[in-house]
């Protein structure tokens, strides 16, 4: 039985498509069999951040309304056998879903995948809902910006009230050049202030945005945040990763990286 | 560096830290500023009967306390009192 995660933020735009691209690669890349769900109802975007924008043929809606069986709308990753996506629909609204058909859906998914990683929306509407109803585990992806930081502080307070016991943090864009200047909130102060517990934090990395243009998601490649997102996903499936040293110098970094590379 | 901060005003960094901290302060209680205002009125009208205090400068906040084993210890509410006078007043 495959465990269900909900990757969250409240605001939009901090990278949770980038963050489930990334885990769903990660996780792939560990041998993992993972399928993504687009629960963003009327602003399809994981498919375009994992390449596979021209493949789709059905989508989540069809699904829940019985247009098609869900193998029909699984979408197969072009580089990872054991990566699926189930894209969401670009036509339709978030009213057209209900909780109750999406813990029906995530629960015959579980069934065959070791992990369902669903994509919420921005904000905490029926969207919101609808994405968190049949999650076991959430992921609350926040930056060190205030705005990021309050609405984060808000969704663990609804998660925390649906009864989640299992919530985990992602500080996204961690800049360290400004944290050291005192001109950025450090991961440390992230943590301190929501309270959560974390799994992991990601520099901002050019290369996010490069591999976002090729559609095709960097975790487990050879630069800061491909190995972050690598991390993070080993800690997802139980393994004790010690977290990366963002404050040394970046040559310095790159030297150990290459040191404790897997030899894959 | 560290040096330096010393001398130099606040960082924007620390000035996010306290304004964020103090904002997820109201929000968290979600209850209104009025309403803590009321509360604050009570407190210190109970505790005038006891000593002279100082009116203006009374504190309320609610906080979360520390983390301990990364999981939340829960909410604590801080009134910060300046006593003018420990004698009985009455």
């Amino acid at each position: 039985m495959g465990e269900v995660i909900v990757v969250t933020s409240g605001k939009g735009g901090v990278g949770k498509t980038t963050t489930v691209a990334n885990l769903g690669v990660g996780l792939a890349k560990a041998g993992k069999k993972v399928i993504l769900v687009d629960t963003d109802i009327g602003l399809r975007n994981l498919d375009v951040v994992m390449g596979l924008e021209n493949r789709i043929i059905y989508n989540l809606v069809d699904v829940l309304e019985g247009h098609c069986r869900i193998r029909q709308a699984e979408v197969k990753d072009k580089r990872y056998e054991n990566l699926f996506l189930l894209p969401s629909a670009q036509t339709r609204d978030k009213t057209c879903v209900t909780p109750e058909q999406m813990i029906t859906l995530t629960n015959e998914l579980k069934q065959q995948y070791d992990y369902v990683i669903l994509d919420c929306p921005a904000g905490i509407e029926q969207g919101f809902k609808n994405a968190i109803a049949g999650a076991d585990h959430a992921i609350v992806v926040t930056t060190p910006e205030i705005s990021a930081i309050r609405d984060a502080d808000r969704i663990i307070g609804l998660l925390e009230s649906a009864g989640f016991r299992k919530i985990h943090l992602i500080v996204n864009r961690i800049r360290m050049d400004m944290v050291r200047r005192g001109d950025m909130l450090s991961v440390q102060d992230v943590v301190d202030i929501l309270a959560v517990e974390l799994i992991g934090a990601i520099p901002d990395d050019e290369q996010i945005v490069i591999s976002t243009n090729h559609g095709e998601p960097l975790a487990g490649k050879d630069c800061i945040a491909g190995i972050a997102y690598e991390n993070i996903s080993r800690r997802i499936c139980g393994e004790d990763v010690p977290f990366l040293n963002l404050d040394a110098k970046k040559s310095i970094f790159f030297r150990l990286a290459g040191l404790f590379k897997p030899a894959s | 560096m560290r040096l330096f901060h010393m001398f130099s005003p606040k960082t924007s960094g620390s000035i996010a830290k306290e304004r964020i901290s103090l904002l997820l302060i109201s929000d968290r209680a979600d209850c209104s500023p009025e309403m803590m205002e009321m509360m604050k009125k009570d407190i210190v009208h109970v505790i005038s009967k006891y000593m002279a205090i100082d009116f203006e400068n009374v504190e309320l906040q609610i906080a979360q306390s520390d983390v301990k084993d990364g999981k939340k210890a829960g909410r604590v509410l801080l009134a910060n009192i300046p006593i003018k006078d420990l004698r009985h007043v009455s």
